[in-house]
Formats: C-alpha cells, structure tokens, sequence
C-alpha cells in the first residue's frame, strides 16, 4: 500500500510531512517519554555550530499573547560532539533527520557542514535565520548578497541535501529565497522567528536578559503563511513551511500556500502530544475530503 | 514523568492571592519525590505554568502558587472538580531524607511551599520561613507540625523580624545540622549558599527560572554551574530544580 502522507523533499524522503523545527525538540530524546519517534517524519536536531556555546543569559524565555519570546542563543554542545554522541543514536530512530546548521561566519558554517558530508545524516538545514546571536546567524539572512555568499561555501562542501531556513526580518523574502536558490540550495525553510520585545511595566527591565528575541507560537502563522505563499510563487525548488502551527488546519493550511512539508515547534511546549495529534487529524481529514495523496494539495491555493 | 489529568478535590486560598490545589492523580503521587514541579496548561496560554510540588499524599500531590500575571490569576479562578492537565513529576528534588539526619529548612515568600514534603519526610527539622510582612505569611502551621519553626518578616510585623539568614545563623551557631534545603528569592539563596559554605554544611537550593519545555529540550531556563572548576550550562527544568549550593553561580 502506498503511504498517503509520505512526501519527499528534495531527494529526501519523509514517511509524513511533519518535521519537528529546530530548538524546540531538542534532539527527540525528552520526547520519546512521551510518544516513538518514528511517529515523525523527520526531526531537526537542535541548531549545531562549529564550537560549543553556552548561549545567552537568562531570561530567555518571555510568553506573549498568542505565543512566546526565546533568546537561547543556539546553546548547543558543538558539531564534533553531536557527530559523536548524539547521531549514531538518532540515527536508529527510523525517522528522517535533520541537522539544523549555524555559524558566526561563512566558513564555520561550511565547517560543520563538511563534518556533516561525511556521516549518515540524511539533510542538512542552514540557519541563516537566528535572531538571537550577535554575528552570523539573522545576519547572513537578511541581505542577498550575504545569504548568496554563505550558501554558496557550505554548498562547496557537502553533498548533502541542503536546506536554507529563512529569516522573517527582511524587507522581501523573495529576494533572499532566489539569492539561496542561485547558491544552490536544494530547499527552503521558513519561517524562523520574528524579532521581539517585552518589558516589565515595573522594574522597567525588558523580560529576556537579551533584551529582544524572537517570535513563536500561533500568533507568526499568518506571517509565515504569506511568505510560503510568496516564496512558493517566486522559486523553483520545495519549501518546508514553518510558523505557528498548532493543529492540522494550520498544517495544511500551510501545504495549501505552497509547502512541500511542515515544521511543528513552540506548540510542542503547549502540549507534546501536538504532532501526534495533528498527524492523526491529517489522516482523518484526507479520509474525510477524499484526499488520495497528501502532494496533491501542496500550493493548490486558490489566490484572488 | 506523565501527561496527565489531575483532578482538583481541595481548593484553599492561604492568603490573598495565594492559593492552595490539591490533585488527584495517582501515577502522579506515587513517582512524586520532594523538590519536584509540575507543569500546568491553561486555555488560552501558549506556555505552561511550572509550579513546585508542595507536598504528596497516596493519590494526590498539594500545589500552592502566588498570582503573579494573567495565567496564575486564571488558575486561581479553577475550583474543586476542575480537570488539570498536567506533565507530571519534573525535575529533580532534594535528595532523599535520611534518619537521623537533622536538616535545617529555609524558606522565603513563595519559596516556602517546596520545602514542606521534605519536612514532613526528615525525623529530626528546624524550619525558618522568611516573608515581606504578616499579609504573605503561608504554611506557618503545617511546618509547626513538623518541628521547631521560626517565622519572620522583613518589617516585623509578624514573628520574628529580619531577614531569614540572620535566624539561619542563629541556628547553626547553637546547633550541629547535617544538611540545609533553601528555596526563595536569589539574593536570598545567595546568602544561603554562602552561610552554608561557611558552616560547612551540605546545603541544597531550589531555583526558579522562566521555562517553556519544562522538559529539557529547549534550553530555555538555563544557569550556570560550575563543577571541577569549569563553567557549565544546566537547566533548572531537569537538572534542577534543585542544585547544590556550592555548585550553581547566582
């Protein structure tokens, strides 16, 4: 029998189109208490750059109406660890993964991705998206020209399908999508989160000990509908789309508006059970609308 | 570690704006260990609300939480037959309680509650519960049942006045303990985790930290230990709540 939900992203195949988005899963393994992670059609692994990082200060987390502000700042253990440790064990999980990639320069970035060429991970995800991190990371995402550089030397040093996680805070998002796809990215992600504030009415201080963060939650689905939306009319190559999704609805919501696949996160938080959840009401949806096949939908909207 | 539903059957508010639930849920109680928290979903609100365990019966845990925003004012909306939905037990407690062990409690404010279960579990406790002013003092008597008690405020106007170190040092001058367990503010662990440091007393602290997961995926509620002479990063949502003192930089 064929497998309804099955989708494939660049060469890469998923038993179903739902991808648990980097930082929000970790690496799956506090998860696993809860449900197997074969359930998932891929997990991406928890943003990994060339060094150890400790990330920022606390407070890193703030809630916001609708959703929440973090500002980790891609703590994380380095590439060599991950390769190491954490890989050869995710990689008997039976479900796609996914290793989101960052660094404070082109090269470092290339350097990971190089570490990567050389084991069994099935995709790489290029953050070049992060809002939270001094240099590199939203930097390289939010000018052509600095988005076309860094794909291009990752690019030249993996074989790997590769895929560019996009950041909100642009002026157009077309542009720097075409710039990753001329650099020769195989596929798109977005969206990563929104750049945000709150602050204490009383002590005056702003929440995060970083002052600012980034976005989550169901308040940036519409914002990452549109942009799938219009990345999707202006490449060539499959989006994964990402932002806010919190339900089935909003999943093929998002499939409709031009993603070939999904990334659930911050509604993980909300409730673990999520991407169980709206896997089986995608199932049922399907069953009830008659849906052969879950690539029949993808980008069917119909724009006025 | 569950998700579950836990129903409230008791509902108390100990002051205003302090509320007392007590759950029922059976897997819940029977894996609860002192120290530990809970993570509490309410409509409407993207995050979770972790709040301490305060104490554990047969088939039901005790909470006790402060309003602090809109999603514990919600909470304490709840009454008896709500059904919570929880994640449940998290986080690591207090190490267990040994006999004849004597253990010092210290607790502040809204800090008070974690330490009650622990009491409850040692043969031999001195309790020192610190608040702003008589209007928050909470748990006065469930401690009293559970060994000699000093309560005080920062202003005096009940109990004993000044801040808890002061009776903390009072203590261990007269008597000989064998471990502290603190929760409160961070200036207060502070001072804690230095008095203990002086005395030379095994000493735990139970930190608070903004938190989305609760589960340690997402690195949200990091703090910095320090182990061997190297800095470290730990969560407080699984390696903690509760650190040793001498480990975890404030």
């Amino acid at each position: 029998m064929i497998n309804k939900m099955a989708v494939n992203v660049a060469g890469v195949d998923f038993k179903n189109p739902l991808i648990t988005a980097s930082g929000t899963f970790g690496y799956g393994r506090e998860y696993e208490q809860f449900f197997s992670l074969d359930k998932l059609g891929g997990i991406s692994i928890k943003g990994t750059t060339d060094k150890p990082r400790m990330g920022n200060l606390s407070p890193r987390i703030a809630e916001t109406p609708m959703g929440m502000l973090n500002s980790v700042g891609l703590e994380n253990p380095g590439i060599d660890y991950f390769v190491e440790k954490t890989l050869p064990w995710l990689l008997t999980k039976n479900t796609t993964i996914v290793a989101n990639i960052a660094g404070s320069t082109p090269e470092a970035c290339a350097e990971v991705a190089e570490k990567l060429d050389a084991t069994d991970i099935h995709m790489i995800e290029l953050n070049i998206s992060c809002p939270n991190v001094k240099q590199g990371g939203a930097a390289f995402g939010t000018s052509a020209k600095a988005a076309y550089e860094v794909v291009s030397k990752v690019r030249q040093k993996t074989k790997k399908p590769l895929m560019v996680k996009l950041s909100p805070n642009v002026t157009s998002i077309v542009e720097i999508a075409k710039a990753a796809q001329s650099a020769g990215a195989d596929a798109l992600s977005l969206i990563n989160t929104l750049l945000g504030m709150r602050i204490d009415i009383n002590s005056k201080r702003p929440i995060l000990r970083n002052n600012v963060g980034g976005l989550s939650g169901p308040a940036i689905l519409p914002v990452a509908i549109r942009m799938v939306w219009q990345v999707y009319r202006a490449v060539d190559i499959p989006i994964v789309g990402g932002g806010g999704i919190s339900s089935a609805e909003d999943a093929i919501e998002m499939m409709i508006a031009g993603a070939s696949a999904f990334q659930v996160g911050t509604a993980i938080f909300t409730d673990p059970y999520t991407p169980i959840n709206i896997l089986n009401d995608i199932d049922k949806w399907m069953t009830e609308n008659n849906i052969k096949n879950i690539n029949e939908i993808v980008g069917t909207v119909l724009e006025w | 570690m569950i998700k579950a539903i836990a129903e409230i059957i008791k509902k108390d508010c100990l002051q205003s704006g302090t509320y007392s639930f007590i759950l029922k849920n059976k897997q819940v109680a029977q894996e609860a260990k002192p120290g530990q928290f809970i993570n509490i979903l309410i409509d409407g609100f993207t995050l979770r609300r972790p709040i301490s365990i305060c104490e554990i019966f047969e088939d039901s845990i005790r909470i006790v939480f402060a309003v602090r925003g809109k999603g514990t004012a919600k909470m304490a909306e709840w009454d008896v037959g709500k059904k919570v939905d929880i994640i449940a037990p998290l986080g690591n407690g207090f190490k267990d309680a040994a006999s004849g062990e004597k253990l010092l409690v210290v607790g502040g404010g809204i800090g008070t509650p974690p330490l009650l279960e622990l009491a409850k579990r040692s043969n031999y406790v001195k309790s020192i519960l610190g608040f702003r002013n008589k209007d928050m003092v909470i748990l006065e008597e469930d401690y009293k049942k559970q060994g000699t008690t000093v309560v005080c405020t920062d202003d005096g106007s009940y109990g004993e006045n000044g801040f808890v170190t002061k009776f903390l040092i009072q203590s261990l001058e007269t008597e000989k303990f064998d471990r502290i367990a603190a929760c409160g503010p961070k200036p207060m662990l502070k001072a804690i985790a230095e008095i203990a440091n002086k005395y030379n007393v095994f000493c735990e602290i139970s930190l608070e930290e903004r938190m989305a997961c609760g589960v340690g995926a997402c690195l949200g509620c990091q703090c910095i230990i320090e182990k061997d002479g190297k800095k470290q990063s730990a969560h407080v949502c699984k390696d903690g709540p509760v650190f040793k003192s001498c480990e975890v930089l404030l």
